[in-house]
This record gives C-alpha cells, structure tokens and sequence, in this order.
C-alpha cells in the first residue's frame, strides 16, 4: 500500500488559551486510490480534520504529509490546485457560466480548458453539455453539485475532498449523485476523502470508514468489519441507526 | 422670471467647473474608499474606527467642512509651503471628497459582509490566492453594491458642491449666492434647476450602471459608463479650453454693494481690453487671505473690517491714521497694494428719520446726549454687544431709555412708524436715501470708520496699465451715489436693477 496522505499527530486548538480541541491529535495514513469515509456526529472534528488536507484550517501541531511534503511548506493555491474540493455549501460563482466556474482552477494555473473538455466533464457527472453556457441560479440543487463535482475534476487532481457533498439535496438525487461520484472514484483512479455524518452513505460508498468522536480517531475499520459489529461502542452505535431502520423496513415488508 | 432661460444658457462654464470639482472628489472619495473597505473586510477594527470617522463627518454641515478646510490648509502651510492654496478648488475637494466617503464606504464593506461564505470558501478551495479572490470573486460579487454607493455619494456631492462658491471655487452655486443676496429668483432659480437636473441625469446613468452590473449586461453598463465618461470628458475639455490664466479676478462678498461694485471694476478693466473673471459671493472671512495669495487680484475691503479682523486690533485709530496704517501693513506682510479708497464708507452710524431729528434738534450724537433718556434705539441682533456701540456709549457717555434689537428690514420699518427713534445703519445702505433718513455725526470719532478701498493681489500690485484702468475710481465714488445704486439692486419693485446695471448707472453717474 502505497500512502498518498500523513496525518502525524495533527492538532487544532481555538481559543485564546487552546482549550477548545476541534481535532487532538490524530495520526493515520491514507492509501492512494482508496475511498475512505470520515464519519461522526456534528462538532465531532471530521470537517476541521479534511479542511487541513489543503490549508483552509491550519494546523495547531503536528503535521499533514501530502505525496510526502508538508502541507503548511507548499503555497495553499498550488496545494489547492492539487486538490479538488467539493462542500455541502457547492459555492458555485454566481457571475461565472456553468463551464467558466468548471474551468477556474486550471485558469487560474494559466490553461484554458477546452470546450470538449468541459463537454467530457459535464458528461462525467450526467449534466447535458448544453449546460455550459447556463448560469447558475438556473440550475436545480442537484445540478449545481453535479457541476461543483466537475469543477472539483477539472485540474486532473490526486485527491478529491468532499466535505457532506450531499447534505443539501433531497434522497434521490443524493444516492444517484453518490454512486455516480463512486464510479468516477473507479474510472479516474482517484483518491478520495468523504466527509458525512450519514453512515449509511459511508458504508455503502467508501472501503474503509474513519469514525470521529470529540477530536478524536475512535475507530478505523473497512464497511464489513463494521457491519460485523467491530470499531466500538460509538461506531456501533452509528453503524446501529441504518441497521435497525432496514430491519423495521425489511419486517415491513414481510409483514 | 424673466430671464429664467438666458441665465441658464449662460451657466456653461459653471456647470463644467461644477462636474469637474464633484467628479473629482467622487474620483478622490473612490480611490480612498475602496482600499480603505478591503482592509475593512480583512479587521473588524479598522472597519469600525474607518466607519465611524466616515459617520462623523457626515454629522458635520457641509458648509461648515468646507470652511473648516482655510484653516487647516493654512496651518498645513508649514509643512508644504507658502505656495499651498487654502480657497478655491483644493479645500472645495478634499472637503466633498470626505463628504463622500461615508456612502461609498458603507455600501462596499456591508457589500462584503454579505457576500456568501460558500462562495468564498470556494474561491480558496480552488486555489484563488487573495488578490485573485478580491479580483474574480469579490469585486465582481460586491460591484452593483458599491455602485449604488458611489451613485448616493454623487448625487450629494452635485448638490452640496453648489457651496463650495463661499470658498471661492466657482461652481452652480455661483448664482444661486449672488441671486439670493440680490432677490435676483431668476438667477437662483437657474442655478437651483442646473445643479438638480446636472445629480438627476448622473443619478439615471450611475442607476443603469448599477442595474447593468447586478443583471451582468455588459451592454448596459458599458453603455453607461461610456455616457458617463463622455460628459466628463466635455466638461474637462470645457474647462481646459475655457482656462485664461491672464484674466484679472474680481471677488465679491456676499452683498450687494460688492456685487455692483465687481461689475464696475470689471467693466473698467473690459474697457482696458483686459480679460476678466468674476468670483462672486465669497465669504468675507476669506477675501483678504484669497487675495494675499493671488487666488483673486482685485477686492473691495473696508477699513474697519481688516483693522480688526485681519489687523487684529483691539483699539481704535483716526480715519487717516487707520487708512495709512492697513496700506503699510498689508504692502509689508502681505504684498497686497491698496490703491486708493472709493471715496464712500460702509460704517455703523446712527441714522434718524429727517423730520424726528429736526424736532429734536438733532445732528450729531452729541446731541442726543441730554435727550438720550426719553429715546428708544434700535439695533440689529449683534449691534449692542458689538464693540461699535460699547465705544460709543463710553466715548459719549450715553444712558439710553431703551435699547431695542430688529431684523435688519424690520429696523427701518420701527425707525418710520416711530417705534424707534434712531437706529443702527449702514451708511451706504440704499434705505438711507429713500427713506429720507439722516446720519448722525460722530465727532469725537468713536465710531471706526469703513472707508471702502480698492485691493490688488501681489500678482498684479505692479501693473501700471491696470492701475491706470482703476485710478479713476479713487475717490469718485460718495456715498450717496452708492446708497442710490444699493438701493436699485435691493428693492422689490419694478425699478429693480441686476447689479450689472446698477454698475452701468454708477458709472455714468460717476462720469465714466
């Protein structure tokens, strides 16, 4: 297993003193081409741990190894350039097109991105490439992610950070959305880090599931270690919420 | 209103030297504004100090600013020279340019405030260094925000950029000051619908601008820019055309003997074939420091008047004594040459209706001595904490029954219907002579005198051909030919006069 991502020891305080830990002290490596899945509850640190990857939070202590350097070394912009980044809050630029948003990051690095290639991205995440030239605000929530997930593809990056992509669309959208982001998971040999409090969606879309509580790594298992009720009593206690609901729904539907 | 349409075509070079000075002081008030907001949206602190200093001088009157900027350029003079203007176009824009401020500021950091966090935390997480955020994300988002600031802070400026006249900068309030002191309602009206059309046009294309930007039509707020900088291009080009650097300035305070008197000098000089150009309604406070500077060449200053507020002097002197004295001081500190005086006064004296004095046996106010007892006089609102009448009371020693204060137009109205049996007047005021009024003597010379004096800026204090235009004015001017000019600008009747044609009158009457 080849790492792609450190996390040695990694901190971060807030407060005048540092009594608030958001994230204390957390080591792991992250396989390249791997799709892990960091869950827990809200305020758990899981969000504040991804925003680290490239910079949006920087570290009290300890350090983030990204392709063996030090992330806090690099220049964020190029960092970031590295990284694609998809959030719950999308963040499309209103004054932008659908396809001028898909192409700022590499002009930002000074390339043009080609119609076609905006055309093949938009059909990577199913958006009829007739959207380019669309605006935002007439686009559906669903749509709007879809474009934010190509965005996210547009610089070729090594690592796709996703931070409760699907938060805000409704269950359809979201479980196509989430698969589709699988496949390209597959076809593009990325390397992703999903962020989300549903673990249904970890267990379902990632091959191993970092379980978060109170700043702390608590569990690091794959899907079925978890499912065979390993990881402990605060990841069986998530693991517990999608099971008992399949169950009721199983009986439903016996009954 | 007669005249309505003439006066307003002839506003031309008002009007440009109005858009002009407003534009730049919203060009000033932009370029301090925006950065200062951008700092503004990176520290709480800086935003909170920046926008209270912006509130606070929106709290003062901008009369009041604008007038503030003579002393603080004059004390800034010893940082930056004697060659630093403190009248005319400088203090008038660092003043509207402050004035600004506030709207332009506000608008753009509540702008920023607003603007929403996921897309900002998108433009960082595709990799904007900051500069590139403020440039692709930031600006553009905020724009028809500041816009709308820029547009509230223009139309404020138009409008109070008309009161930048009383520091000497010629702009539309040019004749709205002359037309109001003159009752000339033609000329202020002209100058009132110039300045109100001049905010509403640029309100409509700063609004299409503004409009264009939040719809991204690029047409619409390119055409709107476009619109925009054309008029200031002709404006600019107007006055650049317009500029005579050789022209001989006249100011004028804001009265109406001033008024006359700038037509009459500047007639003489027309007639010299010298170009000339009219600074009307100054504020009196800074005439003789505008004129020290040569911001303007020609003033028409009173004894009295530059005695003690220029002179600073607490005493009193004889007439002669007085005159020689100002000519030594102000060729000596100042290099202004007094060429000679009018030959008239605009003093305080104790004026009397014709029939009451007679009665009473009076002519001087030595004579009112024994009777001053049984006598009421009137005053205006200042006259009797003014040291004139402290003077005169303590020179002659009189117990007066009553003391009474009036409006100046109502004084004249207490004198005839017998309310009061004498008064505080101007001597050339025109009422003297149409109300048959008499001027008491002062004997013992208690009361200053105002001998009205020809002035000349440093500029042109050595110019003979000039000199030789004005010297037939010297002395040829008695008070009651300007008391017959006063009053023809100053009556409400048909027989009313522009102080150019009173000026013409003169003239003749003088034998010019």
């Amino acid at each position: 297993m080849t790492s792609i991502l450190t996390f040695d020891q990694i901190e971060r305080r807030y407060g005048a003193s540092g009594e608030v830990v958001a994230v204390g002290g957390v080591s792991c490596e992250i396989a390249s081409r791997s799709f892990t899945a960091m869950v827990g509850a809200s305020g758990s640190g899981k969000s504040t741990l991804l925003k680290m990857v490239n910079a949006l939070v920087v570290p009290s202590a300890g350090r983030v190894l990204f392709g063996g350097e030090d992330v806090t070394a690099l220049k964020p912009a190029a960092l970031r350039r590295r990284v694609g980044y998809v959030f719950q809050g999308i963040g499309l630029f209103p004054h932008f097109s659908v396809a001028e948003n898909i192409a700022i990051g590499p002009r930002l690095a000074g390339e043009k991105l080609a119609a076609t290639r905006i055309a093949e991205l938009l059909e990577l995440v199913e958006l009829d490439p007739a959207m380019a030239a669309r605006m935002p605000d007439e686009l559906s929530g669903g749509q709007r992610q879809r474009v934010g997930v190509a965005r996210a593809l547009a610089g070729d990056p090594e690592l796709l950070l996703m931070d409760e992509p699907f938060g805000a669309l409704d269950p359809i959208t979201r479980d196509a959305l989430g698969e589709r982001v699988r496949e390209l998971h597959e076809k593009l040999g990325l390397t992703t880090i999903m962020v989300t409090h549903d673990m249904a969606e970890a267990l379902l879309l990632a091959d191993r599931v970092l379980v978060m509580d109170s700043g702390s790594l608590v569990a690091d298992c794959t899907p079925q270690e978890l499912l065979a009720g390993k990881g402990g009593d605060i990841a069986q206690g998530l693991v517990a919420v999608p099971r008992q609901q399949a169950e009721k729904l199983a009986r439903m539907e016996s009954a | 209103m007669e005249g309505f349409w003439e006066i307003l075509w002839g506003l031309g070079d008002k009007l440009a030297a109005h858009i002009v000075l407003a534009a730049s002081a919203i060009g000033l008030g932009i370029l301090v504004a925006l950065p200062l907001a951008v700092w503004a949206s990176r520290s709480q602190s800086v935003a909170r100090i920046s926008l209270g200093f912006a509130s606070l001088v929106q709290t003062i009157p901008a009369l009041a600013l604008l007038a503030l900027f003579f002393p603080i350029l004059l004390s800034l003079r010893a940082v930056f020279g004697e060659g630093l203007p403190t009248l005319g176009f400088l203090p008038a824009l660092l003043a509207l340019a402050l004035y600004a401020l506030l709207p332009i500021l506000r608008n753009a950091v509540t702008a920023q405030a607003n603007l929403d966090p996921g897309v900002l935390e998108a433009a960082d997480g595709v990799g904007m260094t900051s500069w590139q955020k403020l440039r692709l994300v930031e600006a553009p988002l905020a724009a028809p925000f500041i816009m709308a600031g820029i547009r509230t802070a223009s139309v404020w400026t138009i409008g109070a950029a008309t009161l930048s006249t009383t520091i000497g900068q010629p702009s539309l309030g040019d004749p709205i000051f002359a037309g109001l002191q003159t009752q000339n309602w033609a000329l202020v009206l002209a100058g009132c619908f110039a300045s109100a059309a001049l905010a509403l046009i640029v309100d409509m294309l700063l609004g299409l601008i503004e409009r264009g930007m939040a719809a991204r039509n690029r047409w619409q707020y390119g055409g709107g820019i476009l619109a925009v900088l054309l008029g200031l291009a002709a404006a600019f080009a107007y006055q650049s055309g317009n500029r005579n650097d050789d022209a001989i300035v006249i100011a004028s305070k804001q009265f109406s003997e001033q008024y006359i008197l700038a037509q009459l000098i500047g007639s003489q000089l027309e007639e010299a074939g010298y170009e000339v150009e009219y600074r009307d309604g100054l504020g009196s406070a800074v005439v003789h420091s505008a004129l020290a500077s040569s911001n303007i060449d020609i003033s028409v200053d009173y004894t009295g008047t530059i005695w003690t507020n220029e002179m600073k002097r607490t005493d009193t002197a004889p007439r002669e004594e007085m005159y020689e004295a100002i000519v030594k001081w102000d060729r000596e500190t100042n290099g202004i040459r007094v060429l000679g005086r009018l030959g008239f006064e605009n003093a305080y004296a104790f004026a009397m209706r014709e029939d009451r004095a007679a009665e009473l046996g009076v002519t001087s106010l030595e004579d009112l001595v024994p009777i001053a007892g049984q006598l009421t006089i009137g005053g205006d609102p200042e006259f009797f904490e003014r040291p004139e009448w402290i003077a005169v009371r303590d020179a002659y020693g009189l117990r007066v029954g009553e003391t009474r204060n009036f409006s100046p137009t109502f004084m004249y109205n207490a004198l005839k219907s017998g309310e009061a049996d004498a008064i505080s007047a101007y001597t050339s005021d025109g009422r003297i002579a149409e109300d048959q009024l008499i001027i008491l003597k002062d004997p013992r010379e208690a009361l200053p005198s105002y001998d009205a004096m020809l002035m000349m800026s440093p500029r042109i204090a050595n110019d003979e051909r000039i000199v030789a235009a004005l010297e037939p004015l010297i002395g040829a001017i008695s008070v009651e030919a300007m008391r017959e000019a006063n009053y023809a600008v100053d009556r409400e009747d048909e027989g009313k006069m522009s102080p150019k044609a009173a000026a013409e009158e003169l003239a003749d009457k003088i034998g010019l």
